[in-house]
C-alpha cells in the first residue's frame, strides 16, 4: 500500500498545507509519495523532500503545469495514481479544482475535506457548514481524499529523500491562463497564522479595516473577513472565513462586528480561543465566544491597539 | 447557445439541522427546503445570459425525488425556459449526479453547464469538476465572472491567493462562487407562468446510465463538538487580562 500526495505549492516554495496531509497520510499508513506538479518546482520538490516519513519526492516541472490548470493535473495524477491505493491532498482552493476530476477519471467517489483518519478506509468530515460530523467509509480501490489542513499538525522535517523526474507532459490545451490578481501580504497566511482578527458588516467600510491592521500587527495575526464584508467589497474575496471561504484554527480568533451565522462559525469555530467584539450582546457569535465584548467597536479598537 | 443548469434541493440555509437521536443521519423532516444558494446564483447567471443575447435557451436539470419539482418551478419563475426532473428516490452521490447529467448533456448539447461549487448540505464540491472530466470539458470552478467571447469563455475564479482568470473553450463546465451575481426574486407573474412551462420527467432508467452502489458508506452522523458562550467581559482591560492570564493566547 503506498500514498501518493499531490503537494500544494508556489513552485519555489512548498505551501504550509502539505506537511499537515503528510500527518493525515502517516495516521493512514503505507509508503508516502509527494508529486509536486509544477513549473521550475525545484525548490518546492526540495522541501518537499525534507518532510518526515516521506519516502520519495516526484517532480513533473513543464510549463503545462504553470497555472495549476485542473485538466492538466488531473490527466497526470490519474495516469500516476493507479498504482497507488490513496490519493492525498489538501483542500485548498488548488486541491478542490483539479481533485474531483481525478476521481471522476477514476470511476470513484472523492472524500471531501477529512479532519480526521479513523482506519485506512474510514475518515470523519463535516458536512451541513460543520453542524454534523458523518463518519464514511469506502470501499473504492483507490481513495481519492481532500484534506482540510487546519484539522492536522504539519509533519516535522526527517533526512532528504530522493527526488526522482516525471518526464509526463499533460498539456490538453483545453484551457489556458489569462492572468491572475494575487493579494499581496506582509502578514502570516490566514490558514496558518496563530492569531486571525476578522471584520464583518460591523466595519461598515474598507477604510475602517485599517483598524485592524495595528493590532493585527502587535499580534502578528492574519485579517480576516466575513462574507457580508467582502461583498460589500471593503476586503478581497480571499480573506472570506466560513462555510464556503477559508477554514481556520488559531489559538486566538477576534471577531469585531461579526454577527456569527453559521456559514462563518462553520470556518473558526475550532478556533482555541473565540473573542467577539458586538455592539448587539444578542449577537450569535456570543453564543460560541470565550470572551465576548459588548460595545462599539469604533472605541474599542483604538482602546486595544493603544493598550496592546 | 444552449445554458444546462443542474440544480440541486437542499435544506434551508437559514436552518441549523439537528442530528438524529440514533446518529443514522442528520433530522430533515419538516424542515424548510430550497434551492442550494450556489446553484440560484448559476441560475442567475444563465438568465443573464440569455438577457444579454449570448444564451437563446435556458434549461435546469435536477435529480431527486419528486420534491425536487418544487425547485425546478422555481428555476422556471426565476427566467429559466425548460425543466427536466430525473427521478431518483435516493439523491445521488456525486460521481453518479455527475453520470446522470452526463447523460443530460449528451442528450442536450449545450455550450455551456454551470453549476453550484457546493452543495451546502454535503458540502462535497465535487459534482461540477467530476461532470467535465466525464464529458472531457475544460472546467471553470468557484466563478465570480463569467464572460463569453466567441467560442470561448473568460473565467475569474476566486483562488486562495485572490483571482486567477482563465479563458476555456467552449463546450465548458462553470461552478458559482458567491460573488458571481445576485439572484433574483421570482415574481409572482412569473410564478404563475412557471406552472405553464415545460418540466419533463424522466425515469432513471430510461437515461442508460450505468448507476454503480456507491463506494462511499456513511457510517453515522454526530454532532461537532459543542462549544459553551464563555463569560462577557466589561472593558478592554479585563480582556486583555483574561487573554494573558486565563487563556494565556497573547
Ligand atoms: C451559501 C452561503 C454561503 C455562505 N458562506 C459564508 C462564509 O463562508 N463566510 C461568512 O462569513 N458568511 C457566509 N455566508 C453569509 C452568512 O450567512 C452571513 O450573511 C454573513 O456571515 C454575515 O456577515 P456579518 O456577520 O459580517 O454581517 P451581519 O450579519 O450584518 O452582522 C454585522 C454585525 O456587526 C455588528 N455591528 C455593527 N456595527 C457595530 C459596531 N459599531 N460595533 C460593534 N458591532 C457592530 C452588528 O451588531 C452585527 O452583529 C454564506 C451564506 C450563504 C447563503
Ligand atoms: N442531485 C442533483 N441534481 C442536480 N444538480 C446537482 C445534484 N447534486 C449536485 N448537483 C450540482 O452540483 C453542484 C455541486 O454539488 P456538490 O458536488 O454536491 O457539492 C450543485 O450546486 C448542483 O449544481
Amino acid at each position: 500500500m503506498a500514498i501518493l500526495i499531490i503537494a500544494e505549492h508556489h513552485h519555489q516554495h512548498l505551501g504550509a498545507e502539505t506537511a499537515k496531509v503528510v500527518d493525515a497520510a502517516q495516521q493512514i499508513g503505507g509508503d508516502i509519495h509527494v508529486l509536486v506538479a509544477g513549473s521550475n518546482c525545484q525548490g518546492a520538490a526540495t522541501e518537499a523532500a525534507k518532510l518526515a516519513n516521506v519516502q520519495k519526492v516526484l517532480v513533473a516541472d513543464d510549463t503545462a503545469y504553470q497555472a495549476q490548470l485542473a485538466e492538466n493535473i488531473a490527466a497526470l495524477v490519474v495516469e500516476l495514481g493507479r498504482d497507488y491505493s490513496h490519493i492525498l491532498t489538501a483542500a485548498t482552493t488548488s486541491g478542490k479544482n483539479f481533485m474531483p476530476r481525478v476521481a471522476a477519471m477514476l470511476d470513484v467517489n472523492q472524500i471531501s475535506d477529512i479532519i480526521s483518519v479513523e482506519s485506512v478506509d474510514t475518515y470523519t468530515r463535516p458536512i451541513y457548514a460543520g453542524n454534523a460530523i458523518a463518519t464514511v467509509q469506502t470501499t473504492d480501490p483507490i481513495q481519492v481524499i481532500t484534506v482540510r489542513s487546519s484539522a492536522f499538525e504539519a509533519v516535522s522535517q526527517g533526512d532528504e529523500v530522493p527526488i526522482e523526474s516525471i518526464a509526463l507532459v499533460k498539456d490538453l490545451g483545453l484551457s489556458s491562463f489569462v492572468g491572475e490578481e494575487l493579494t499581496k501580504s506582509e502578514r502570516p497566511e490566514l490558514t496558518a497564522a496563530r492569531v486571525v482578527i476578522s471584520g464583518g458588516r460591523g466595519m461598515q467600510n474598507a477604510e475602517n479595516f485599517k483598524l485592524l491592521e495595528g493590532i493585527a500587527d502587535r499580534l502578528n495575526a492574519a485579517i480576516g473577513a466575513s462574507r457580508a464584508a467582502v461583498d460589500a467589497g471593503f476586503v478581497p474575496n480571499d480573506m472570506q472565513v466560513g462555510q464556503t471561504g477559508k477554514i481556520v484554527a488559531p489559538d486566538l480568533y477576534i471577531a469585531v462586528g461579526i454577527s456569527g451565522a453559521i456559514q462563518h462559525l462553520a470556518g473558526m469555530k475550532d478556533a482555541k480561543v473565540i473573542v467577539a467584539i458586538n455592539k448587539d450582546e444578542d449577537a450569535p457569535i456570543f453564543q460560541v465566544a470565550d470572551y465576548g465584548l459588548v460595545a462599539d467597536l469604533f472605541s474599542v479598537l483604538p482602546e486595544l491597539e493603544q493598550k496592546l | 447557445m444552449k445554458v444546462l443548469v443542474p440544480i440541486k434541493r437542499v435544506i434551508d440555509y437559514n436552518v441549523k439541522v439537528r442530528v438524529k437521536a440514533d446518529q443514522t443521519d442528520v433530522d430533515l423532516a419538516n424542515v424548510k427546503m430550497a434551492m442550494n444558494p450556489f446553484c440560484e446564483i448559476a441560475v442567475e447567471e444563465a438568465i443573464r445570459l440569455k438577457e444579454a443575447g449570448h444564451a437563446s435557451e435556458v434549461v435546469v436539470v435536477s435529480i431527486g425525488p419528486n420534491t425536487c419539482q418544487e425547485q425546478l418551478r422555481t428555476g422556471l419563475a426565476l427566467g429559466a425556459d425548460r425543466a427536466i426532473h430525473i427521478i431518483s428516490d435516493e439523491m445521488p452521490d456525486a460521481l453518479n449526479a455527475a453520470k446522470i447529467l452526463q447523460k443530460i448533456v449528451e442528450k442536450e448539447a449545450p455550450q455551456l453547464v454551470i453549476l453550484g461549487k457546493q452543495s451546502i448540505d454535503s458540502d462535497n464540491n465535487q459534482t461540477g469538476q467530476m461532470l467535465a472530466a466525464l464529458c472531457g470539458y475544460p472546467q471553470g470552478t468557484f466563478a465570480s465572472k463569467l464572460v463569453l467571447e466567441g467560442d470561448k469563455a473568460q473565467v475569474t475564479r476566486e483562488v486562495d491567493g485572490g483571482l486567477q482568470t482563465l479563458s476555456l473553450s467552449l463546450p465548458a463546465v462553470v461552478t458559482t462562487d458567491l460573488r458571481l451575481n445576485e439572484p433574483r426574486y421570482a415574481t409572482l407573474p412569473n410564478i404563475m407562468k412557471a406552472k405553464k412551462k415545460p418540466l419533463e420527467a424522466l425515469e432513471l432508467g430510461s437515461l442508460g446510465v450505468d448507476i454503480k452502489a456507491s463506494g462511499l458508506k456513511q457510517l453515522k452522523v454526530t454532532p461537532p463538538a459543542s462549544r459553551e458562550a464563555g463569560i462577557k467581559v466589561s472593558s478592554v482591560d479585563e480582556l486583555l487580562e483574561k487573554l494573558k492570564n486565563e487563556a494565556k493566547v497573547i
